[in-house]
């Protein structure tokens, strides 16, 4: 599902030019459920958003699915596969605050020239499935940091998207929620979709399957298994 | 721009009521100041040219009046007594003037009271006997009904008037188009063709009564003397000039010193006028100053609401493309937004404006009341449509410029900015 061959990433100009990502090499299969972890400053935001085709990379290769990502990707075209192959969870969540449970999820849909009828309709279904059927018509300041990582979560999953990214999808979130997001994330692994997890915290990476550990810009380990 | 867009942009807009209004009152307010002040700017100038009577512009009008100065044996102090001769030899030796007509007068001037009858009812009003082409020199009088006297009635001395609307008033209920009825001047009886009504003296123009001058001096007397004479120039010609012959003809006709100013009265529209009209450009002037002066603070108002708007959205726009909204579709919604604010919110500020003054103009009008130098303030509606269109468009070029950079901003940097 994921390729990337020796990436590399720099930020600033020349004199005081920064390397962030020194090679990148690593790959995530379809249906997979992987953590990436890291010191801060080891680069694991830069690599999620290149990953997200939020950020473009410098050198190397980068292939989603059977996608070419070109190092010079126009954010017009960014934007468009964005829209089809990826869904985004975030720490901060990133909901519109005017817009009720519903209208946030259904918001991907509607760049997709999908009807209003028909994207409600998919939304409150996927607001069912992360248990928040009762909620559909609620304001994000109405709802509990919990409720509204569903609503994210159901937002990314609008689209049917290739894979899920989430960047420290708990990291606002107290112990008990955490395990319900983590839960939801194991059911939507469990209908075979691909998901991404950057995290600092152990408890998390342990609950997938696999550890992709950074240090300094470089992959130090590829499987890492985490034992709880 | 589909329906489901317009949806989107109105459920936007409606979400964030305190900016939408925030922006549209800018515009709103904008415009009505600048329509107001335009329609005040015209009511100032209505209320001058109203004071001014239906008389061409450039005319001339000649009353005789007392010698001051002794001359060739005739003591001072000897009245003046125009007469038809006078505009006879006027015309022979002006040859620059266009049109000469002679009024002869009573009521006011002569003859005391006047009773002005019809049935039950009864006024007092001056009465002038007018000659040929006078109405060509107050050609500007209004005719609310009926016609103007013509020649046909001179020539035939018939027994006819055209009355002003103050007399109209006084006679007859209103509702009743008094044309064709009869009424009684002194006694005698003549016929209503017109009512016509007259800005002159801020109206009083029309509390006068005209009837043809033949029938006139057959039915009151008088003979060939008449009270004033009034003339206008052929175009080009400089009335300084004429004015200066005018009156060194009939001084000499009257034995008149050339050294006395009060004998003979002229008294020059023209004068007036250019007096008026240096007023009117510096009204004009201050207008337009003031005006633009409004419009720049509404434009500086508008861009800066809109620079905070689209800053404040910027979580929102990364939010946004992260989901996959590409840049032109960003441009195009705050595009529209604003567009559609700055519009509606243009019109209903000309809707109340324009509203405004029309209600004023009636409210002046029913209460039948009337200030001095203001009157029927309104606006040329194509300016107040320019100065719409320049909010409008600088509503949205104030929008483009940081929706642009907006939609140049990467996701994550949008994301980042607290909210």
């Amino acid at each position: 599902m994921i390729e990337l061959n020796n990436v590399h990433k720099y930020y600033g100009e020349k004199s005081s030019r920064l390397h962030v990502l020194k090679g990148i090499k690593a790959r995530v299969e379809t249906g997979e459920m992987v953590s990436i972890m890291g010191s801060s400053g080891s680069g694991k935001s830069t690599l999620l958003n290149i990953l997200g085709l939020l950020d473009t990379y410098d050198e190397g290769s980068y292939k989603l699915g059977d996608v070419t990502i070109s190092a010079k990707l126009s954010e017009i075209k960014a934007a468009q596969l964005r829209n089809q192959f990826i869904g985004f969870v975030f720490q901060s969540f990133n909901l519109l605050p005017f817009k009720n449970a519903t209208e946030n999820v259904a918001l991907p849909l509607y760049y997709q020239k999908v009807s209003r009828k028909e994207r409600n309709r998919r939304a409150k279904a996927l607001l069912e499935m992360v248990g928040l059927g009762d909620r559909a018509e609620h304001m994000p300041n109405e709802m509990s940091g919990g409720q509204k990582q569903r609503v994210a979560i159901a937002r990314a999953l609008i689209t049917d998207p290739k894979i899920i990214l989430a960047d420290e999808p708990t990291g606002a979130l107290d112990s008990t929620t955490t395990n319900d997001i983590m839960a939801v994330f194991k059911e939507v692994h469990s209908t075979g979709k691909t998901i991404v997890i950057v995290t600092h915290e152990h408890d998390i990476a342990e609950q997938t399957e696999r550890l992709i550990w950074l240090k300094d810009g470089r992959v130090e380990d590829a499987n890492l298994k985490v034992q709880g | 721009m589909s329906w489901d867009a317009l949806q989107e942009i109105l459920f936007t807009l409606k979400q964030n009521s305190l900016r939408t209004f925030l922006t549209g009152f800018g515009v709103f307010w904008g415009i009505f100041m600048l329509v107001l002040l335009l329609g005040a700017g015209e009511g100032l100038k209505h209320g001058i040219e109203e004071s001014f009577s239906s008389d061409v512009r450039n005319s001339m009008w000649i009353n005789g009046w007392k010698t001051s100065v002794p001359y060739k044996g005739l003591a001072h102090g000897r009245s003046i007594q125009l007469t038809e001769d006078d505009i006879g030899a006027l015309k022979k030796s002006v040859p620059e003037i266009e049109m000469i007509a002679a009024e002869q007068a009573m009521g006011s001037v002569w003859r005391g009271d006047i009773y002005i009858t019809y049935k039950q009812k009864s006024g007092n009003f001056s009465v002038f006997g007018v000659g040929e082409g006078y109405f060509k020199i107050k050609k500007f009088q209004d005719y609310y009904h009926g016609r103007r006297l013509n020649d046909f009635d001179e020539d035939e001395s018939r027994k006819v008037v055209v009355i002003g609307t103050r007399v109209a008033e006084r006679l007859f209920d209103p509702g009743v188009n008094p044309v064709g009825l009869q009424m009684a001047i002194n006694g005698v009886s003549v016929k209503i063709v017109g009512v016509f009504y007259d800005s002159g003296w801020e109206g009083r123009m029309s509390e006068r009564i005209y009837m043809p001058l033949a029938a006139y001096q057959k039915t009151f007397g008088r003979g060939k003397n008449i009270g004033v004479i009034g003339l206008y120039p052929k175009a080009g010609s400089d009335n300084n000039v004429i004015s200066e012959k005018v009156l060194k003809v009939l001084k000499e006709r009257h034995h008149v010193a050339p050294s006395d100013t009060s004998a003979i009265r002229l008294f020059d529209l023209a004068k007036q006028s250019e007096d008026v009209n240096n007023t009117f450009s510096a009204i004009s002037l201050f207008i337009w100053f003031v005006g633009l002066g409004t419009l720049m603070a509404g434009i500086v108002g508008i861009s800066n609401i809109m620079i905070i708007s689209v800053k404040e959205r910027t979580r929102e726009i990364g939010i946004r493309k992260a989901l996959g909204a590409p840049p032109g579709e960003i441009i195009r919604t705050i595009m529209s937004e604003s567009l559609l604010v700055t519009i509606l919110a243009g019109y209903i500020g000309l809707v109340f404006s324009v509203g405004l003054l029309e209600l004023f103009n009636l409210f002046v009008q029913k209460a039948g009341a009337s200030m001095p130098y203001f009157s029927r303030p309104e606006v040329d509606i194509s300016v107040a449509l320019v100065a719409l269109f320049i909010l409008v468009a600088v509503g949205a070029v104030a929008g483009i410029i940081p929706a642009w950079h907006a939609a140049r901003v990467s996701p994550i940097e949008a994301m980042r900015e607290e909210s």
